[in-house]
């Protein structure tokens, strides 16, 4: 089943920074076994986490609870994992996700198995919040790694671009059981992604009253009945802009945000498809072996005779990521290039 | 502490100050518990009746027992890919040990670990981790989740002088030593990693003064005395205990088998291997408990551990095979994954 994003005017706007700080606070001050461990997140005078997010929580919390580490992301990975394994609920903090590579072995070759291993004895409840994305850092500070964990039997990937679905699926990842990785997008923290992202608003509307929102399951954003585009993080804003812009032409785009990778929710995107008989996927991770190329196939797999058109696929292009801006958006899917590829999908 | 061997009363004769025979017996029963399993279970294997491989770690059944001897049910430890003598020594169930070595159902992961990842979480074992240097990094989560829950819980790590060389190793005590967490660092140092000996590898000969360029204790142990483990590993248990810890200790050790099946062990010389076991830990403390110890006990304990392990290699014969579609499930909580369709 689809749901549609909660209404775009609300009398409590939140940017996803924002939203995060509350989930974090409210999932602590409901469960105390919740912690949090990472670099620079707690430290007097410093920055709240690399982004800002974690401020004022160790005023609220104390050290106990907010774990400064060396940078270490292989110890702080293990001691989230240990410390999960023993029953607390660790949310543990990258600066930037190119840092997953640190510890490529505490996730994929523990995090993800030792409930397997251990023949479902076992869970491993941890979150790793993961900012991604492009911002004129460069090769080693702007990549989308998410595919490489879609490809991984026992994690959980998570990947949000709104304030209200930020917070809600935190707080299920936190009170999941199972090892989630949440993958953030630094140009929508705030109100700095505005500009790139067509001029759109970044905030949403959040609720007071506690809520989560489920992993595994999408959220259609704009419905339409020509083109289904799914996309995540800048892509999906992107997306959106290109959507409008194509009503000009009268192709009216249904947008979809995965929100999960990992399990990803087929049931909503094979229904939108089977409505619209075309497929667009957008994703600011590379191209080659990306997560679009594992929804093109299960669609192929399952949908095929509801397509009118070959499914098409946005991504960056398979090059390490440029500093200078001109470049760099050469790279990355431009609202430009998600705007050809559902005119050329729907010529067919 | 179950000796198992009924009525005989040897409780009074102490072996040293805190060890009387009893406990010593108990002690060198696991050893011989450990030897023997890996003896056998090595020829079961050779009669192609496991499937995998097998790291055996005859020579350094002092360490695994003298260090899990001084730990509590409720401690837990790591372990690395040559990991029976611990399982056994920290209390998985032989049976269910050597099921897990058959793939049955009835091993203690159901089949899904296998000899690298034999352990049980009811007695304080995580699944071994069998990348080298993998346990260093996640024993700190353990202790710090004791410490965040302020019990009095301690973690130990057994991982190999090999492992000592991989970043794992280096991130996990440092952090650990700036967290003051409640784990003991337990280095194996059998003095080869596979077939690369640690002096060709490092120019420090000893892993234990690795712990000074990180504010921690370290101390080196001879490995093959289970008395001199042991009364290390109290101490630094009980450091780890208390608040002062964590403690590295190098335990000094040979593994007489080759690193694993078909390793004819061409890369040391058999003269070598003769001096290490003329330290053999095992006849070490039946020598020491001879002078107390009347021969027919020690031979009694030998039988009663042979008997063990021969009903152990039954009831793994006789389990039944998991089923097969249980090879899908356990990865999550509740079942997500896709199958493949073909």
């Amino acid at each position: 089943m689809s749901v549609v994003a909660p209404p775009a005017t609300g009398e409590r706007r939140l940017t996803i920074a924002e939203a995060l700080r509350e989930a974090i606070a409210e999932e602590m001050r409901n469960d105390e076994k919740v912690f949090l461990i990472g670099e620079d997140i707690g430290i007097p005078g410093g920055f709240g986490g690399a982004f800002g997010v974690y401020l004022g929580l160790t005023e609220a919390f104390g050290h106990d609870r907010i774990i400064d580490t060396p940078i270490s992301e292989k110890a702080l990975t293990g001691a989230a994992i240990g410390a999960a394994l023993m029953g607390m609920r660790p949310i543990a903090d990258l600066q930037y996700a190119d840092f997953l590579f640190e510890c490529m072995d505490e996730l994929v070759n523990q995090a993800a198995k030792m409930r397997y291993m251990s023949n479902g004895k076992l869970s491993v409840p941890m979150v790793m919040r993961c900012p991604v994305g492009t911002a004129n850092r460069g090769a080693q500070h702007g990549q989308c790694p998410e595919s490489y964990f879609v490809h991984v039997p026992g994690l959980k990937v998570v990947c949000v671009s709104d304030a209200y679905h930020a917070k809600g699926l935190l707080k299920s990842a936190v009170r999941d059981d199972d090892p989630v990785l949440f993958f953030e997008h630094k140009l929508l923290y705030g109100s700095k992604g505005r500009e790139q992202a067509g001029g759109m608003d970044l905030t949403a509307h959040v609720p007071e009253e506690e809520y989560c929102f489920p992993i595994g399951k999408a959220v259609v954003k704009r419905e339409g009945t020509s083109v289904t585009v799914v996309a995540t993080h800048m892509s999906l804003y992107r997306a959106l802009a290109a959507a409008e812009e194509l009503t000009q032409d009268g192709i009216e785009c249904e947008v979809i945000d995965p929100l999960t990778l990992l399990p990803f929710d087929e049931e909503t995107i094979f229904a939108s498809v089977m409505k619209t008989g075309r497929l667009v996927i957008a994703h600011e991770d590379t191209l080659t072996g990306g997560w679009g190329a594992e929804l093109a196939a299960r669609v192929a797999e399952e949908c095929l005779f509801s397509l009118e058109a070959p499914i098409r696929r946005v991504a960056s292009h398979d090059i390490p990521l440029p500093v200078a801006p001109v470049m760099e958006q050469t790279v990355v899917p431009s609202q430009a290039r998600i705007k050809a590829a559902i005119q050329r999908c729907c010529e067919g | 502490m179950s000796s198992g061997i009924g009525d005989t009363d040897l409780g009074l004769n102490q072996i040293t100050d805190d060890l009387d025979a009893t406990h010593a017996l108990d002690l060198y029963r696991r050893m011989q518990l450990i030897r023997r399993f890996e003896e056998r279970v090595y020829l079961v294997y050779l009669q192609g009746e496991l499937p995998g491989t097998l790291h055996q770690s005859q020579g350094q059944e002092a360490v695994a027992v003298g260090v899990c001897d001084v730990l509590r049910p409720t401690d837990w430890i790591t372990s690395t890919h040559r990991p029976h003598g611990h399982a056994l020594a920290k209390g998985v169930d032989v049976r269910a040990a050597m099921a897990e070595l058959y793939g049955k159902a009835t091993g203690c992961c159901g089949g899904k670990g296998g000899s690298m990842h034999l352990g049980d979480p009811s007695i304080g074992m995580l699944p071994a981790i069998a990348i080298v240097g993998g346990g260093n990094t996640v024993v700190t989560g353990l202790g710090l989740a004791f410490k965040l829950m302020r019990t009095d819980q301690v973690a130990v790590c057994f991982f190999g002088e090999g492992a000592s060389n991989e970043g794992a190793f280096h991130e996990g005590l440092n952090f650990a030593a700036v967290q003051h967490l409640p784990i003991v660092f337990a280095c194996e140092n059998n003095l080869y990693g596979a077939s690369t000996p640690f002096h060709q590898i490092s120019l420090v000969p000893d892993v234990a003064a690795r712990a000074a360029a990180y504010g921690v204790r370290g101390e080196i142990v001879d490995g093959m005395d289970v008395l001199a483990v042991r009364e290390a590993a109290d101490r630094a248990v009980a450091e780890a205990r208390t608040g002062a810890g964590p403690v590295l200790l190098e335990f000094k050790t040979y593994r007489f088998a080759g690193h694993s099946r078909g390793d004819v062990r061409a890369y040391r010389s058999r003269e070598e291997e003769a001096e290490w076991k003329e330290r053999d830990p095992i006849v070490r403390l039946r020598e020491r408990l001879s002078s107390t110890l009347d021969a027919g006990v020690l031979d009694g304990m030998d039988a009663q551990v042979e008997a063990t392990i021969d009903n152990a290699i039954e009831f793994a014969r006789q389990s039944p095979q998991p089923r097969a579609e249980d090879a899908l499930i356990d990865a999550y909580a509740t079942v997500i994954g896709r199958e493949s369709a073909s």
